[in-house]
C-alpha cells in the first residue's frame, strides 16, 4: 500500500509543477471562471423561486444535491476523465506496452495518471455551496448525518470512477475514446438534480441504468438526515456491485489488448 | 491587379466550398463515434424537458405549461443540431499543436474551410432531429406552433444567422488559443455561460417572470440568446410584429459585430503566431 501511495504523491508532484507552468491561467481560472460558474445555478434558483418545494426538495435541500454535483465533477474531470484520455490515447500508440511492464497494478497507474490542479477551484467552490446550503438552513445536521453524508462522498466518487473504468476499457475495443468521454459528460450533467424532480422515466434511468442517484441524491439525504438505512445499504452495496464489475471488464479489456506492433 | 486577383481569390473559394463541404461530411461518417455523440448529445433538451415538465405538472410556471415546455424543448434540440459547432475545441487545438500551419499554406482562408467543416456535420445531425421536427409541427395540435407568417417567414433567416453567430462567436473563442494556452477552460465556461443564458436549460421568457429578471434583461443583450433561444421562440411563441422586428435586430446586430471584430481578432492572432515561429 504505501508503494502506491508514494507512486501517488510522485504523480500528485508532477501534476502541480505542470499546473504552474500556466500561473496566468491559474489566476483567470479562479476569477473569471466563478461568474460563469454562478450563473449555471440559475435553473435551479428559477425553479425553486417559482415553487418552494417540488417532489419533497426545497431551495436549500437541491443546493446540497449541487454541491455534491460540484465536487464530484472536480474529481472527474480533474483526476478521472484526463487520466482515461491518456489511457486511450496509449493504447492507440501502443506505450500502454510501458504501462503493463511496470511492478504497480496497471489500472492504478493508468488512472491515477494525469491530474489537472485546475480543478482544485471548484472542489473548493462545491464545499462553500455545501456549507452555505447547511447555513441557510437554520439546523446544522448531527455529527452522524455528517458522517455518513462524508461516507457516502467517497462511495459517489467511488461509483463515478468505476463508470469511468468500464469506460476506458472500452478503449481497448474502440479506438477513438472521446465521444465517449463526452457522452459521459453529458450524461452526468443531470446529476446536478435530486433525481425525484425528474420523471417517472428519466428516474429510474438515473438510478438503476447511470446510477447518478448514488453520486449526488442519496449522499445529499443522507447529510440532510433523510436517508433511511434501507437505502443507504443499497447506496454502499451498488457502489461495491459496480466497482467489482468494471474491475472484472477492466481485466476481460486488458487479454484483449495487443500491442500496436503485434 | 489588385482588385482583379481579390476578384479570383474569391472565386477560387468559392469553387472549393462544395469540395470542402464533401471532405466534412466524409469525415464525419467516418467517425462513427462522432455520430453516436451527435444522439446522446441532442437528447439533452428531453432530460431538461423531463425536469420542467415534471415541474410544471401541478400547474404553469411563470406562464409555461406543459405544452409549452414540450414545444420549448423540442424547438431547442432542433436548432441545437443545427447550429451546434466545435470549432473553438478545433481552432485551439490546431494552434496548440501547430498543425494550423498548413492550413495557412493552402490558398483557401482558413476561416472558410473551417466553416466548410462545421456545416458539414448539419446534414447527418439533421436526420437525428426531424422526427423531433415532425412531431413539434403534426403532434402539437399546432397550438404551440407560431402561425403568424411573418414569424414563419422570419423563421430561416433567423436560423442562419443563428448559425453565423454560433460559429462567430466559438471561432474567436478558439482564436483565443493564440494569446493563451489553455483554451480548454475557456471553453467549458463559455459552455457554462451559454447553457443558461442562451435559453437552453430555461426560456428566458421564464426567468423574465421571476425574481432574478434582471439576468433575463442581461442575456437579451449578449450573444448567446441569439444563437439558439431566438429562432426556438420565433418557432413555439405567439409574438408581435415589434417583437419579431426586435429579435430579428438583435440577431443581425451580433453578426454585423462578429463581421467586423472576428476578423481583427485572427489577423492579430497570425501575426503573433507567425512572431512565435512555430
Amino acid at each position: 500500500v504505501k508503494k502506491y501511495l508514494d507512486v501517488m504523491a510522485v504523480q500528485l508532484r508532477m501534476s502541480v509543477l505542470q499546473a504552474l507552468a500556466y500561473r496566468a491561467d491559474f489566476v483567470i481560472e479562479g476569477t473569471v471562471a466563478l461568474a460563469a460558474k454562478l450563473v449555471a445555478l440559475l435553473p435551479l434558483l428559477v425553479l425553486f423561486d417559482q415553487r418552494t418545494t417540488f417532489q419533497g426538495w426545497d431551495r436549500t435541500a437541491a443546493l446540497m444535491v449541487m454541491s455534491y454535483f460540484i465536487i464530484i465533477r472536480a474529481v472527474m474531470e480533474g483526476m478521472v476523465s484526463p487520466s482515461v484520455q491518456q489511457l486511450a490515447d496509449r493504447i492507440r500508440t501502443g506505450s500502454f506496452d510501458y504501462v503493463l511492464l511496470k511492478p504497480i497494478d496497471a489500472q492504478f497507474l493508468a488512472s491515477s495518471a494525469r491530474t489537472d490542479m485546475f480543478y482544485i477551484y471548484d472542489l473548493l467552490y462545491g464545499v462553500l455551496i455545501g456549507v452555505y446550503a447547511l447555513y441557510d438552513r437554520g439546523t446544522w445536521p448531527s455529527p452522524a448525518n455528517v458522517g455518513l453524508g462524508l461516507a457516502l462522498l467517497v462511495t459517489g466518487v467511488l461509483a463515478m470512477y468505476a463508470l469511468w473504468i468500464l469506460c476506458a476499457a472500452a478503449a481497448f475495443w474502440i479506438v477513438r475514446l472521446d465521444s465517449l468521454i463526452a457522452v459521459v459528460g453529458v450524461l452526468y450533467d443531470a446529476a446536478r438534480w435530486p433525481v425525484q424532480v425528474f420523471g417517472r422515466v428519466w428516474r429510474t434511468v438515473f438510478t438503476y441504468v447511470i446510477p447518478l442517484a448514488l453520486m449526488t441524491t442519496f449522499p445529499s439525504m443522507a447529510i440532510l438526515g433523510r436517508l433511511d438505512g434501507a437505502t443507504a445499504a443499497a447506496t454502499v452495496g451498488g457502489t461495491l456491485g459496480l466497482l467489482v464489475v468494471s474491475r472484472i471488464v477492466w481485466r476481460l479489456a486488458l487479454r484483449s489488448y495487443t500491442s500496436a506492433s503485434s | 491587379v489588385a482588385a482583379m486577383t481579390d476578384h479570383s481569390h474569391a472565386l477560387r473559394t468559392l469553387r472549393a466550398f462544395p469540395t470542402l463541404f464533401r471532405i466534412g461530411v466524409a469525415e464525419t461518417l467516418a467517425y462513427r463515434g462522432g455520430f453516436l455523440m451527435a444522439v446522446v448529445t441532442a437528447g439533452l433538451p428531453l432530460i431538461l424537458l423531463g425536469l420542467w415538465k415534471n415541474a410544471a405538472a401541478a400547474g404553469p410556471i411563470a406562464g409555461y405549461s406543459s405544452t409549452k415546455f414540450v414545444a420549448y424543448f423540442l424547438g431547442i434540440m432542433i436548432v441545437r443540431n443545427l447550429t451546434e459547432t466545435n470549432v473553438s475545441w478545433r481552432v485551439g487545438e490546431e494552434i496548440r499543436t501547430g498543425e494550423l500551419s498548413m492550413r495557412l499554406l493552402r490558398p483557401i482562408h482558413p476561416v472558410l474551410a473551417f466553416a466548410a467543416q462545421s456545416a458539414a456535420g448539419i446534414p447527418i445531425r439533421s436526420i437525428v432531429s426531424i422526427p423531433f421536427a415532425l412531431y413539434l409541427v403534426f403532434g402539437s395540435d399546432g397550438i404551440v406552433l407560431g402561425s403568424e407568417p411573418l414569424q414563419l417567414a422570419a423563421l430561416l433567416p433567423s436560423l442562419i444567422l443563428a448559425w453565423f453567430i454560433a460559429f462567430g462567436v466559438k471561432f474567436a473563442l478558439g482564436s483565443c488559443g493564440f494569446w493563451i494556452t489553455r483554451t480548454y477552460g475557456l471553453n467549458s465556461w463559455y459552455t457554462m455561460a451559454w447553457s443558461v443564458c442562451s435559453g437552453f436549460s430555461m426560456p428566458i421568457a421564464l426567468v423574465q417572470h421571476t425574481a432574478y429578471a434582471p439576468v433575463a434583461h442581461v442575456a437579451y443583450w449578449l450573444p448567446f440568446y441569439y444563437t439558439i433561444g431566438a429562432p426556438v421562440d420565433l418557432m413555439t411563441t405567439h409574438m408581435t410584429s415589434a417583437e419579431v422586428l426586435h429579435l430579428m435586430g438583435g440577431q443581425l446586430a451580433w453578426a454585423a459585430a462578429i463581421m467586423a471584430l472576428v476578423p481583427q481578432v485572427w489577423r492579430a492572432g497570425v501575426r503573433r503566431y507567425e512572431a512565435v515561429g512555430a
